[in-house]
Formats: structure tokens, sequence, C-alpha cells
């Protein structure tokens, strides 16, 4: 079953307005392992917003705005999911991991520079998202194969490079790890075949 | 010759210095910060007491302007100023070429989705409840959108429907051929469609003026048209170069610049806007749709005798770039082929559809989809090799052009075309392979059984920079002083915008090249300290401002062996630079650059144009262009024929670069722009009925994903150009002029249809399969 | 605006109550419809119901004879081992669904909601006669998943309703998903088709995406490949490729699609049989 959910999301949501409600003007979020408070919001802004423009977390971008391209992904939770379609209120009482907070984990910073080095960024505007969406399968899969890879990256365009060198760095830094591993005497890790 | 494959960059056997210098593959100095999501785009931008603007956009295709009440908008809390065309403080239009499009429209609309109105208040969603508020009466027109119609239609401008009429007479026009084809052509509206929106901040200045930070292609020529709408001195427009999310072409225009300007101003306040993807698909121009009519005539060996040809391409309500596109699309119309009697005719015409203007590719991306669909065409007819054909017929050096131009420079149409034919096919179809690798992907569509398998064959050429007599330049300033520790730095200051093509890496190699200084830095591009660089287009940064850069390098090598020559008191003949050193020939002794810059820092600047170009005159003959590229193209597809759902396979190309200065740039400019060529062969158009446009969404405008895009087998052909930097030519634009071609060719070639049309659509192919069955 | 409120409970008990104090309150579930018509300001409500932290819908539970799917259910979840293994029909829906971002996201519950002729899940739900239950102030109804989606993006779900649960029939035997789009991965349905073989039962169903308002049932065709399959076959139950072609026919009529600028209504009618046969095909002995 799915992970379970955080059981204290009202208690960080501010002073209840009625029996259900707060008010959606002012809360704390969870930001990089860092509590964040949003003020004078309103209602409709997304999570990609309230980090954008108000919490001046602007690694996350803004490509379509729908979901269709993957350029604002972020850690819900774990969960990799477009930041576009969370509503920032709805992000209460969750982690959320951006590209920003993520960059100091020694596995991301693999993946970026091996994105630079193998020539898998050009413009940079979805880099952000690969780098995230990239981290999430390789901490997932690890041993994902060519197509697996694919899949798990089609929902991240990029209009520049084709993707042939951002698929490139991905088998670098699975490669790089399998060597590591074997150093290490580990087994490599195991995939789970998805 | 570097071959690359699919699985990576292989490394040069000769010659190979690594390092960071011409011919390496060093990383680009803004790649880390892209990956971190600390690289500041145009959309990053943030100030204390900025206000959000926004447009508001004709839902009309072509209309009478009534009267437009802003004062509901004013209403508004937070909303701060509406402005519209009465607020224009200079001149009312703007445009690359001709100022024939309204800043805001006054009387007439022309197209679905011009600006009326712009607004800015405090919050984006007052902004947005701010110019949903503005009331526009609108007397809504029959438009027209038939380019055919347009021609003899009354004309919707005051310029006239027609932007230009193009012929191009060349050899004996009565000249016929053995055999003859003959075919109907048709492309679609593509779009640029990068990822990063149109956005900028405005922020007033103190001398009346404005400070713009925007991701665009040409910082002068945007100062220089937003200057002349606002009705102040260009000095006083100050442009600095945001973080730009690719460009393609679509950033050549100006979108919300002069919008954004008008509100700062009218505010005394920076003002923030930020196209949302439906917007950007109103906010720029597209690729113009194309209809071409060709005939080809060859001699029983299959020697081309003539190439007849009519293109019409649609430019939308305003003229952008059209004039030079249609330009192109007629020198290119024979493809990459010797011809020696050719009539081609071109029209640019003005219709009430979106504008259109510049795309990677230019005018020879349409045609190219006619010429080798023809050339496919007459292959058959003589039941030839399509390769053997192209082979027979392809361009050398000292040939002519049908335009009388003739080739002086590198011309390796042969080579690429053996390049691209000489990699390994894929394995064929894996009847047990997953779903995803067959047409309909993750649909599970297709079974083994339903597959069939082509491939294809295509060719094309292109110019590198501007064309008939543009005075084509860079401005670029070069300054070497000892940094505090003593190390050289080098400081480039040249305009040039950097869109995702690697110029910031290119410029770097150039100058430790030429001076072996490692540490360069690079000026932040801005109108205020270097003239103008020009566009990021049309292939030529690489030689424009790479040859800017050379040029200045050079200056300041010589400067810094009379310098040495003064120490040592020798003549300056006497001495050599060396890989950052100044050497006496006659001792051996040297000193670093370091060491000469101790006294005073050295800086030069250079102003580089390439060799003048000549306008075509009434026959459509002359040396219009500067220099060529070719490239060609193999495509394996598989196709499902009876759901009309192709999946590219591979792409084999062999590729003229003139000099790979950074391999692994040319590979990624390579994979990425087979990937818009992919993209326009099989899924990407603005569909635009009655004018309107349907699709301004990543919904429903599709780009390839990662499971779309094939692997890429390169092989780049490096035979030097002369005149150009490193002999390097361009990279950009050729991979994703035949490769789409190529993919129509190979679901021809699968299938046996008539496939005409790019995109081509799954009713397209089903349908005929249908037909063909029942 | 400014004073827009948000609900977020942790109970089905909460949700209902919130919607119940707040009319014109917008249910949110995975956020992958709603979210896009509110940043394109096409939505402003004033104030949201949010479902993500309700646990007792992300829920499901197979029994041996049906098979319940809590409403909160996403795309990524209908993938896994268990459910993919009972409904491997849903499973490959689910799959075609957006993005992997979207799929870990998106419900379930919102799908039907949503109510798109699009929606992805919907054919299956169809084709297996699914059961909605609603909960609202009055407690809880379980209509036919045919008597929730009205029309185009339209339910009777009532305004203080949630989506519980669907719960569907076990049934023995192969079900197939397919999916025509223009695009390898991350596309829109132009037609879908859903085929469930029923071994025990010897019944084929059939339920059709994006080829009309609602998804639908190709009813005629199920009955005349019912009685066409030779269902005590060795090695299967078999048909023969006259009986499968005239299944693909009557797949078409039952479809009454519409052109727009995904597609045509011609191309619609011809893909919606073509991937009904194949997928039939894939379910059946084909008969030489």
């Amino acid at each position: 079953m799915p992970p379970e959910g955080p059981a204290t999301a009202r208690s960080l949501g501010g002073p209840a307005d009625g029996p259900a409600y707060v008010q959606a003007d002012r809360y704390e979020l969870l930001v990089n392992g860092t509590r964040r408070t949003v003020e004078d919001a309103w209602l409709g802004e997304s999570l990609l917003y309230v980090l954008r423009e108000r919490l001046g977390l602007p690694g996350s971008k803004n490509a379509c705005e729908q979901g269709e391209c993957g350029s604002c992904s972020v850690l819900l939770d774990s969960v990799v999911v477009c930041a576009c379609l969370v509503l920032g209120v709805d992000a209460i009482g969750s982690q959320v991991e951006t590209v920003e907070g993520l960059s100091a984990d020694g596995d991301v910073a693999e993946i970026q520079a091996g994105l630079v080095d193998a020539g898998g960024v050009q413009c940079g505007f979805c880099t952000p998202g690969f780098v995230v969406a990239v981290h999430d399968l390789l901490r997932r899969t690890p041993l994902a194969d060519e197509m697996a890879v694919r899949e798990a990256l089609s929902g991240n365009l990029c209009r520049c490079t084709g993707y042939g060198r951002i698929l490139e760095a991905v088998r670098r830094v699975q490669r790089s790890r399998a060597v590591s591993d074997d150093s290490d005497g580990s087994d490599g890790g195991t995939g789970d075949g998805e | 010759m570097t071959a690359n494959s699919g699985t990576g960059i292989a490394e040069r056997v000769t010659g190979a210095r690594r390092g960071d210098r011409v011919g390496d593959s060093p990383a680009r100095p803004d790649g880390a910060q892209k990956t971190r999501g600390e690289f500041a785009f145009s959309s990053d931008l943030w100030m204390d007491g900025m206000l959000w603007g926004k447009t508001l956009r004709s839902p009309h295709v072509a209309a009478k302007i009534r009267s437009v009440d802003t004062a509901p908008a004013l209403a508004i809390p937070g909303v701060r100023a509406v402005v519209t065309a009465a607020d224009v403080p200079g001149r009312p239009t703007f445009g690359l070429d001709v100022p024939d499009q309204p800043v805001f429209a006054s009387e007439v609309i022309r197209y679905h989705g011009e600006p009326v109105a712009a607004v800015a208040a405090d919050h984006p969603e007052a902004a947005r409840a701010a110019a949903a508020a503005i009331f526009v009466d609108y007397e809504p027109l029959v438009p027209v959108v038939d380019p055919e119609i347009a021609l003899e239609a009354s004309p919707i401008h005051p310029d006239g429907n027609v932007f230009r009429h193009l012929v191009i007479r060349h050899g004996a026009p009565d000249a016929t051929g053995d055999v003859v084809v003959e075919g109907d052509y048709e492309v679609g509206m593509q779009d640029q469609a990068f990822l990063g929106p149109e956005s900028g901040l405005a922020v007033p200045a103190e001398d009346g003026g404005v400070d713009l930070y925007i991701a665009t292609q040409w910082l002068h020529v945007d100062r220089d048209q937003i200057a002349a709408s606002l009705g102040v001195p260009a000095e006083r427009v100050r442009l600095y170069l945001a973080g730009v999310g690719g460009a393609f072409g679509g950033r050549e225009d100006v979108s919300l610049q002069i919008h954004l300007c008008m509100l700062a101003l009218r505010t005394g306040r920076p003002v923030k806007m930020v196209y949302a993807r439906d917007e950007s698909f109103f906010g720029h121009v597209h690729r113009h749709p194309a209809r071409m009519w060709y005939r080809h005539h060859a001699s029983r060996d299959g020697d081309l005798v003539k190439v007849e040809a009519r293109i019409v391409i649609d430019g939308g309500a305003y003229l952008s770039s059209s004039n030079a596109v249609i330009s192109n699309a007629a020198c290119f119309a024979p493809g990459p082929y010797r011809v020696p009697n050719a009539l081609v005719e071109g029209y640019a015409v003005r219709t009430n559809n979106p504008p259109c203007g510049a795309m990677r590719g230019f005018g020879a991306v349409q045609v190219c989809f006619g010429h080798e669909a023809q050339m496919d065409k007459l292959a058959a007819a003589l039941f030839m090799d399509p390769v053997e054909l192209r082979l027979r017929n392809a361009l050398e050096r000292n040939d002519r052009l049908v335009t009388g131009q003739v080739l002086r420079g590198a011309v390796p149409v042969r080579e690429v075309i053996r390049a691209a034919a000489s990699h390994p096919l894929p394995p064929p179809p894996d009847p047990a392979g997953p779903v995803t690798a067959r047409p309909g992907g993750a649909g599970a569509t297709a079974g083994p059984e339903d597959v069939r398998r082509g491939v294809g064959f295509a060719v094309s050429m292109k110019n590198i920079a501007y064309s008939e007599g543009f005075d084509d330049f860079v401005t670029a300033r070069l300054r070497l002083e000892a940094g505090v520790d003593g190390e050289a730095v080098a400081t480039v200051s040249v305009a040039t915008a950097e869109v995702g093509q690697g110029f910031v890496t290119l410029a770097a190699q150039i100058v430790r090249e030429e001076l072996g200084v490692a540490r360069v830095v690079l000026a932040p591009p801005s109108t205020v300290d270097v003239g103008s660089a020009g566009s990021s287009s049309a292939s030529r940064q690489t030689w424009m401002s790479g040859g800017a850069l050379q040029l200045a390098c050079a200056t300041l090598r010589a400067e810094l062996v009379v310098r040495a020559a003064e120490l040592w008191e020798c003549a300056a003949t006497q001495c050599l630079f060396d890989d950052g050193d100044v050497v006496r020939a006659a001792t051996g002794e040297r000193l670093s650059v370091p060491d000469l810059l101790a006294p005073a820092p050295l800086e030069t600047e250079h102003e580089f144009h390439h060799r003048p170009t000549r306008a075509l005159d009434a026959d459509g003959q002359g040396d219009a262009h500067l220099s060529f590229m070719f490239a060609a193209h193999r495509a394996v597809v598989d196709v499902d024929p009876e759901l009309g759902l192709v999946r590219v396979v591979q792409i084999a190309t062999g590729q003229d670069v003139g000099k790979a200065i950074n391999p692994v740039q040319v590979t990624g400019q390579i994979e990425g722009g087979v990937a818009q060529g992919i993209g326009l062969a099989v899924m990407e158009e603005i569909v635009v009925t009655e004018g309107h446009v349907r699709n301004p969404s990543f919904t429903d405008y599709l780009l390839p994903t990662v499971l779309d895009m094939p692997d890429v087998l390169a092989t780049v052909i490096e035979e030097p150009e002369p005149g150009a930097p490193y002999g390097a030519k361009g990279v950009g634009e050729p991979p994703t002029i035949s490769s789409g071609p190529a993919v129509l060719a190979a679901i021809r070639d699968a299938t046996g249809f008539p496939v005409t049309r790019a995109p081509v659509r799954p009713e397209d192919i089903a349908l005929t399969w249908m037909r063909r069955t029942s | 605006m400014r004073a827009a409120r948000v609900a977020l409970p942790t109970t089905v008990e909460e949700a209902v109550e919130a919607l119940t104090e707040a009319p014109g309150a917008q249910l949110l579930a995975g956020g992958t419809d709603f979210c896009v018509e509110v940043n394109f300001g096409l939505r402003r409500p004033p104030a949201v119901v949010a479902l993500r932290r309700v646990q007792e819908l992300r829920r499901y539970e197979v029994t041996p004879a049906s098979v319940v799917i809590g409403a909160g259910t996403t795309y990524a979840d209908m993938g896994g081992t268990e459910l993919s293994a009972v409904l491997p029909a849903l499973a490959a829906a689910a799959r075609t669904v957006g993005s992997p971002q979207i799929r870990n996201s998106g419900t379930l519950g919102g799908n039907i909601a949503t109510a798109s002729p699009a929606g992805d899940t919907l054919p299956l739900l169809a084709a297996l006669d699914a059961r909605v239950t609603l909960r609202g102030p009055a407690g809880e109804r379980t209509l036919p998943l045919g008597e929730i989606v009205t029309g185009v993006k339209t339910t009777s779900i009532a305004p203080d309703e949630v989506v519980v649960e669907v719960v569907v029939e076990r049934r023995t035997g192969p079900q197939q998903f397919l999916k025509v789009g223009t695009r390898n991965a991350m596309v829109i349905a132009i037609a879908s088709a859903a085929v469930v073989v029923d071994l025990e039962a010897h019944e084929v169903r059939v339920g059709l995406g994006s080829v009309a308002p609602v998804p639908v049932r190709a009813t005629e065709a199920e009955m005349h490949i019912g009685d066409a399959i030779d269902w005590r076959a060795t090695g299967g139950p078999r048909a023969s490729a006259a009986a499968l072609a005239r299944f693909g026919e009557l797949v078409g009529q039952a479809a009454s699609p519409i052109t727009d600028h995904r597609s045509t209504a011609e191309y619609r009618r011809h893909a919606v049989q073509v991937i009904a046969r194949r997928a039939l095909e894939r379910c059946v002995v084909r008969a030489a």
C-alpha cells in the first residue's frame, strides 16, 4: 500500500477557521527541511508559484504549468510530482524537496555533474526537473534498463538536447555507481524491474 | 572526421589535446548552476516592489475595434496601470524588417491573439482579473486565411497582402527531361516551443529611460524597436540579457518588450511579465506553413535537367522575417543538387493567420520536404537507388546554384550522404521487445505483426549568417589583465545572446586557444558597453562572434609580442607567441602573459563583418549568401499502417561542420535538431482553423518525449571552410532540415503511401490504408 | 478572493462536513485537472477541500468476488503488483496516463469526477459495470458508472458528495487496454478501448473511450462475439477472422465520435474498431 501520509496535517495549518477550514492566506510549509511561512497568499497559488515567487526558490521551472513538461518536478513526501499541479496550501504538513535542497545530496550532485559533463545541459530550463526525475528514478531503480529509463523520464520534456546526452549522463552515473558498489563488495543494487 | 554514436562521443584518434581549447569538449561554464536551479532565467527575476504585467489579446481573428474601456480594470484593487495603443509614446508599430505590426491593435485586429492592452498590478491574479475586465467592443470581420486567396483578396493591411514575390530563372526555361515527376507538398505550422516562456523585468531609470532584463536572441535590435516606440533615445533603453530558456528563432521578434517598458515607465515601478504557456503560443512568430508544387526533369541516366517549383508560404498578419524566409525557400528549393535549369516562383503572403517568422532552418526546412520527396519519386521513375541518384547529382565545389552563385567553399555533399548511408542499420523489430518500443508506445496498440519497417533518406543545404546584402557584423571587446593572484584574466565583452547553443563555452575555448590564458570571463551581455552582435540565429554566432573574438585575440597577441620585444630590446619579428608565452627566437627566453600584463592591462575592440553579399536581382540571380552547410539524414521507422502510428527507430546522419570546435556540443546540436525535425515530421503542428489557434498548450501541441526520440548516429565531416574561424561552419540548423523529410521518406517506404504532408497525422496514413484495403 | 479557505480533512466524514459548510467548495484530489484550470484562470472556487490526507480513500481490497478500489488510489498505485494482477487492464490504462509525475498524483476518484471523455480508466470501469460509491451528508449511495458520468465533464455527483470507492466484480480471463495517441507517451487518448474476456460467463465486455461524450459499452459487438467465440476450443477460446472483423465493425458502430483539433471523427471510428479487435485478438485464439 502507499506510504502513510502525514498525520499532523491540520496542526501546521494555523488557526482553524470553523470546524474544517483554515485560511489559505497564511500558512507554513516544510521545504528542504526548513519551516517556511507563506504570507498574504491567494488560494489559487500553486506550490510552484509559492516556491518561486514567495519563498525565493526559483529552481523549479515554470515551462507549462499544466503538468506536461516536468520542469517543476519536486519531491512531495518523497514522491516526484509536478509542483504546478499541487496547490500551495495542499502541501501543508508535507515534506517538499526542491532541486535547491536536493543539491546538498551527494547522489544528486553526481547526477548534476554527469549532466554537465555529458553535455546534457543546453538552455538548462528543463535541467532542474530532470535532476529531480533522474534522482527519483535511480534511487528506486538503480539498474533501470534503457527503456525503463526512457519511460521514467518521459514526463520531462527537453527542447534542446533531443535527450541523447541526458540519457548518456544517466548511463554514466549508473556505470559509476555499479563500479563503486563493486569495490564496496556489494551486489550493485537491485532493480524492481518496473 | 569524428565518429559519434548514440552511446557517446568517440574520442579523437589523432591531434587531440585534452583540455579546454578548440577541438576539445570542455563543459559549459553555466552548466553546474543550471543543474542546481541557481541559474537566473528571465522568469526568475524578482525585485522589491515589482508589479506583474499581463496582456489582453483579441479573441477574434479579424475585427474592427469600436472602443476600448479600461475603467473596469483600473477599478480592481491592486491594479496600477492599463496601457493601450493610445498610450504608445513613440512609433505605434514595430518589426524586425519593416515596422508593420502595431504595439497594440488600435482600430483593426488582424490575428487571433493580437495584443490590445496591457496591465500592471500587485499580484498576477489581479493583473489577470484586470485584463479580463477591460471591455473591448469588437466588430468581427470575415478573415482571410487562405494564402492563395489572400494573393487576390483586398488588402488586410495598408502594405498589401503580398510580402514578397520572387522568381528565380536559371538556364534554359524550356529545357525538358526524359523523365518528369511532379508533386504537391504541404508543411504545417511548427512552433519553436522553447521551454522558458517569454519573460522579462523592466525597471524605470532616473534618466527617464528604462533598464530591461530580457530573454532575447538579439539585444540591440530589440533595443532599437523599444526606443522607437517609447520615443526615447536608444541610449536610454538599456537591455541586459537574462537567462534564456531556448529560442530556436522564436525570440528574434519583439514580444512583450515594449509592453513591459511602457508599464514600467507608466507606473514608475519595476514590472515583471511572464507568459503562461498558452500565451506563449500567441506571443511569438511560428514556422511558416508552406504549400509547394514541384516538377523535376531528368535525363534517362538520372542527371537533373530542370527543377520547376512554386512555393507559397503563409506569413500571417505581419511581416516579421517573411521576406528572408521566402528568399531562402526559393534559393534552396532544388536542394543540394546540380540543376542546370530552373524556374522557381516564391510567394510570402499576408493573411489573418498567426504571424510567422524565424525558426531553426528558416525556409530551407519547408522546401526540403518537397525536393527530397521529388528526388525519391524521380529515383523510382528511373528505377535507380535513391541514394545513388542523390550522389550522382550532388553539388560540388565550383558548381553553381540556381541563383548563379558559385560555390567557393567546402561542399562535402557526397561525403555527408556516404556518411549517413554507411552507419549500421538497427536490428529488425524485436517481436519479444517491450511494447513501448513499437508505434503507439505506452498505448500498447501494436503487436509485432502490425508493424512495418521503412528506411528513408534526405539531404539538405542551408546558408550561414545573413544574406542578400544585409550588413552582418559583431562587435567584440577583449581585455587582458593580471588578476590579484598574478594569473592572467581575459574578459570578453560581446552582446551575443547565449540561448543554450553553447557560445559561452566556445568563447572561452577560442580565447584559450589563441592566448593560452586559462581564466576567461564573459561579461554579461548587454547593450550598455558594447555594440551589436547580431542575432543568435542563422547558425551564425560561431562564425561571427567567434570570428570577432579570434580577431581580438590576434590583436592582443601581437601587442603582447610587441611588449616582449620592447623588454628584450629586439625586433618584434624576433619574437613568437607560443601557448601563453612570448618566446625570443634567438635565445629561447620566455615571458609569460601575466608577466607582460604587469605594467598595464591590454584591451581591444573589433567589429567583425563577413564578406558582403548581394540582393537577388529580378531573375533571382546574385551572390546572395556567405556560405553553405550540408547534411544528410537516413531515417528508420516502424509504422503501424492500420492505425497510422509511427515510431522513429534510428536516425543516422552525416553533417558538414567545417570544424567541430566542441564535439560534445556539436553532438548536442545534432541530436536536439533532429528531435525538432522528427517533431515536425510526425507530431508538431499548431492547428489553425479559420484563423483560430486550436491547441495553444503542451497538452495538445505535442513535443517529442524521450520515448519518441531514437538513437542518433552522427558523423561530422570536417572540411575547413575558407574564411571561417578554424574553418568552422554553423551546426544548429542542418539537423532540423533533412531529418524530418527522411522520416517521411521512411514512412513512404514502409507503407507505399504517398505521404506528402508534414506533420503526417495518423489519419493521413490510416485512411489511405482503409481505402486501399477495402 | 484573499479570504478563500481550504479544508485539509483526514477523514471522508470531515471532507463531507467541509463541503456542507461551504457551498461552492471544490473537491481537490490529485489536482492534475483542477490545478491546470486554476493556473490558467479558468476556475476560481471560493474554497477547496483537499483530499490528499484522507488515508481511508487510498486503499483497495481484493476479495474472491470483487475488487474495491478507494477513490484516492493513484495511477501509480494501480500499477502495483497486487492490483495489476487482478485488473491488468486497469494497470495498463494507468500506465498510459500522462507522465510518471501525473501518475503519482492523479487518482481514480479524480478520473471519475472529472468525467472527461478521454479519462483513461473509464473504458475499463464501464466494461466491468463498475459501481461507484458516493458519500454525502445523507449517507452513502452506490450508482453504476453510467449513472455517474452523464456527459462531457458532467456528473450526477452532488456538490456535497465525495467519491469514496469503486467496486468491480472479479472476472476470470484475459483483459486488455489499448489507447491511440499521436505520441508514444504523455498523450491524451484519440481513442481507447478496454476488452475483458470472462472465461466463466463466456462473455466479452468492451468499453470505449474518446469516441463519445461518455465512456460507452459496445453491447452489440459484445453479444455478437460472445456467440461467435468457441469457448470450449482446446487451447482457449477461439474466434474466426470473420467474427473478429465483424466485432470490429460493431464496435465502430457503437462509437459516436467528433472531429476536433486532436483528430477526426472518421479516424476515431476507424481506430477504435482496430484497437478493440486487436485487444480481443490478444485474448482469444484466432482461427486460421
